[in-house]
């Protein structure tokens, strides 16, 4: 059984789409469910921040805002080394069922290569922080 | 060149950590940097034969390196690619929406038009997390 790369979740909310979407798209929407402080600025390629109690934030990128239907955005992996560049997508797509909204959320780019897994795990370079001494000291050195 | 199996590299860290005595060689190289054999044998509670064995086999899988040297004066670097491969995987299960998307409900359970409702059976379901 293969790790997931795409995480999915559907589930049915009362309300009608309008409702969800202002809930998932706006900082007073999404600071009373999800992040509690939150920025966003709601256009493909607007940066957005939360922040958990916990001391936890996250950063973000939109990419989708198809208003009341479909809304991503990447973010950074949770876990993962603030400097990893290994983003995931998650989109929300909202659809109307009866009086409420079939709300699924998706997120994808868990088994994504990591960018340099060709230099680094076949060709077995020692990376790390011992080689990355070792480029700061030979700029050092040259910068002399 | 085919692509890496990361699912291959992932496995190989998940077994290496596994074990308890290759979990401390692979904690000792992440803190205190590059070891021989015999550093290891004096730092953790194995004997150097075990831990030459397990580097070995550490190395066979890619999770240490040897750096080029005599016999018992090799030492040993941790390597981080592998790690990385694996904590990915370890991020998509750790990753929670059951969490956020219960909270979403409750969050516009709470904030219904008729305030009557909210007080009716939609609060008897949320769950406290």
């Amino acid at each position: 059984m293969p790790f997931p790369d795409r995480i999915e979740r559907t589930v049915e909310i009362a309300h009608p789409p309008a409702k969800v979407w202002a809930a998932l798209t706006t900082a007073e929407g999404l600071s009373a469910w999800f992040g509690q402080e939150v920025r966003i600025d709601l256009r493909p390629g607007g940066s957005a921040w939360m922040k958990w109690d916990n001391g936890h934030t996250a950063d973000m990128r939109v990419e989708r805002v198809e208003e009341p239907a479909v809304f991503g955005f990447t973010w950074h992996i949770y876990g993962l080394p603030e400097d990893d560049p290994r983003r995931t997508y998650v989109e929300f797509s909202l659809q109307s069922a009866g009086a409420g909204t079939l709300l699924t959320v998706v997120e994808s780019g868990f088994a994504q290569l990591p960018e340099d897994a060709y230099r680094t795990a076949y060709h077995g370079n020692t990376q790390g922080w011992a080689s990355e001494l070792g480029e700061l000291a030979d700029y050092l050195d040259a910068a002399a | 060149m085919p692509p890496p199996d990361i699912e291959a590299i992932a496995e190989q860290v998940f077994v290496a950590l596994a074990d308890p005595s290759r979990r401390a060689i692979l904690a000792a190289l992440a803190s205190g940097g590059p070891a021989t054999a015999t550093d290891l044998a004096g730092r953790l509670p194995i004997t150097r034969q075990a831990i030459a064995k397990h580097l070995a086999l550490l190395a066979e899988a890619g999770l240490v390196t040897a750096e080029p040297g005599e016999r018992r004066r090799v030492r040993y670097r941790l390597r981080s690619a592998p790690m990385r491969v694996a904590q990915q995987f370890l991020a998509a299960l750790a990753r929670d929406w059951d969490g956020p998307l219960d909270a979403l409900k409750d969050h516009l359970d709470q904030h219904v038009a008729d305030p009557r409702d909210a007080d009716r059976g939609l609060n008897t379901s949320r769950r406290q997390d």
